[in-house]
């Protein structure tokens, strides 16, 4: 099926001659699964690695005297805390303590920092940055269409990777980067994800981007059973939702605030003056009414995004992410809930096609890695 | 292509069936389970409902998504396949013997004659976008 009004990633033909289903993801004609499916992909970036085209995602460059105060105001998160060759998890906020967008800030120097926005929203993301642009020390660059971005996930990322760069990978912590090579390409290699794995996020020049992903499925020994094999969104999603990660558009929006999301800790209300900071120390004064809780389904039944979620047969919430988690064995699920029924243990019951399916509210993260002691 | 065995009738949901007497037996084709890949539910009714032909009666779900399965031909449920929902690799190995989804007794088996033919159902799918 051809859609040529879709974007595409420098992938997009890679992905078609390795017969990945191709769907339109929030504008982009993206591969929702690969022929191997969803369950054996996501088994395989649990256990060993796999590897994801994230080159939709949306990268600005931030650059000047300016750059660090000017996205200090427009992200809840602390830039002023982030070191040279550190990351972090933010979000651009509205007034109302709502989410414009859920991002990554890179800083590479006091006077360069790299936003990663999501690709269905990079068009609104630049323009809401540049709408409270004003100031002359600060230098916006939209560079989505410069970069590819490579996700190489799992307990063998690291080993993968490094047959690939002398950048010395483990000396690389969480949320922290490099710049060097990868296969003589020059590249960030950043030690970040959305799988709950290890893993690396590779952004490089978009021309490379083949050249990126074939060296890396080679090295990964792609063509065995534990090898790193190639995984499309619908892996990318469960492994997330494994991970209690949020998804924008789902658990996140502009009608949620980051406090009803469980995002307080990307929410630094004392570090000074941020778009919406006023309306979030409001809400976390006089507490929230709802609140985003993780969910097992207790009964025969999957729930999904959009359904609705019953107490004592009252409709109270709805889900927001719901799936079967292959590596669980389990039907989970994200629900917005007024927080007098968000403990652990609470039963709730989800409206599955009419059907009444009983869950149980649970701690999250469902999956939590294992680390090996340092 | 696909595996279309040339005793069963097809519907153009990608439903198979196959008649003894007045009893048809229900599934989804390798085709269906093709583009699903991983199926890891279903829903079936339950014995005694009935059905007019091409209503809803089932979901399979991936961990994608959710289909809808519809019947074929009208009738009462007779029958379901309850080891189904525990062992949804029986798609994936036998779409057309252990893998049937229902048994319906049907109300007019001339329905049987609107569906189609294993050809007829071969060149439909290839006329279907991939």
């Amino acid at each position: 099926m051809d859609a040529p009004s879709l974007n595409q990633t420098p992938l997009n033909s890679v992905h078609r001659r390795a017969g990945g289903r191709m769907v339109d993801f929030g504008g982009w004609d993206m591969p929702v699964q690969y022929p191997l499916g969803t369950v054996e992909e996501h088994m395989r970036t649990r256990t060993h690695a796999g590897l994801f085209d994230v080159s939709h995602m949306g990268e600005f460059e931030v650059r000047g005297p300016g750059a660090i105060p000017f996205i200090n105001r427009l992200c809840s998160n602390d830039v002023t805390k982030l070191v040279d060759g550190q990351a972090h998890y933010s979000a651009l906020t509205t007034p109302r303590g709502t989410v414009v967008d859920d991002l990554l800030v890179y800083r590479f120097n006091s006077e360069h920092l790299l936003l990663v926005v999501n690709a269905s929203t990079t068009g609104k993301d630049w323009d809401w940055i540049k709408s409270h642009h004003a100031d002359e020390d600060v230098k916006l660059t939209n560079r989505s269409p410069d970069f590819c971005q490579l996700a190489l996930q799992g307990p063998d990322a690291l080993g993968i990777l490094q047959q690939l760069t002398a950048t010395p990978l483990e000396e690389i912590k969480y949320y922290h980067f490099r710049e060097g090579e990868v296969d003589g390409v020059p590249a960030i290699i950043s030690r970040t994800g959305y799988t709950g794995e290890d893993g690396f996020e590779v952004y490089a020049a978009s021309d490379k981007a083949e050249q990126l992903w074939e060296r890396i499925l080679e090295t990964g020994k792609h063509d065995t059973p534990q090898g790193v094999t190639p995984c499309g969104l619908a892996a990318r999603n469960t492994l997330r939702l494994e991970a209690a990660m949020a998804l924008y558009g789902h658990e996140i929006d502009e009608e949620t605030t980051l406090l009803e999301a469980n995002l307080g800790w990307i929410t630094k209300l004392n570090k000074g003056y941020f778009t919406g900071r006023e309306a979030l120390a409001k809400q976390k004064e006089e507490g929230i009414r709802r609140k985003l809780v993780g969910f097992e389904v207790t009964e025969r039944g999957i729930a999904r995004d959009g359904q609705d979620v019953y107490v004592n047969g009252a409709q109270v919430g709805q889900v927001t992410s719901g799936s079967p988690a292959p590596y669980l064995k389990k039907n989970i699920g994200l629900a917005y809930v007024p927080v007098e029924f968000a403990s652990a243990g609470q039963e709730i019951q989800i409206d599955v096609r009419g059907r009444k399916v009983g869950a149980q509210i649970v701690a999250t993260p469902f999956y939590k890695r294992e680390r090996a002691a340092k | 292509m696909s595996n279309i065995p040339e005793d069963l009738h097809y519907s153009k949901d990608h439903e198979w069936i196959r008649v003894e007497g007045d009893v048809g037996t229900i599934g989804i084709t390798a085709y269906a389970q093709g583009k699903l890949v991983d199926i890891v539910f279903v829903e079936l009714p339950r014995v005694g409902e009935t059905f007019e032909a091409h209503q809803m009666f089932g979901t399979v779900e991936s961990v994608k998504a959710t289909s809808e399965v519809y019947i074929p031909v009208s009738g009462e449920i007779v029958e379901i396949n309850e080891t189904l929902p525990d062992d949804t690799e029986k798609f994936k190995t036998d779409p057309y013997g252990e893998a049937w989804m229902i048994k319906v007794r049907m109300k007019d088996a001339g329905e049987v004659n609107a569906l189609l033919s294993a050809a007829e159902y071969e060149d439909f799918i290839k006329s279907l976008p991939e």
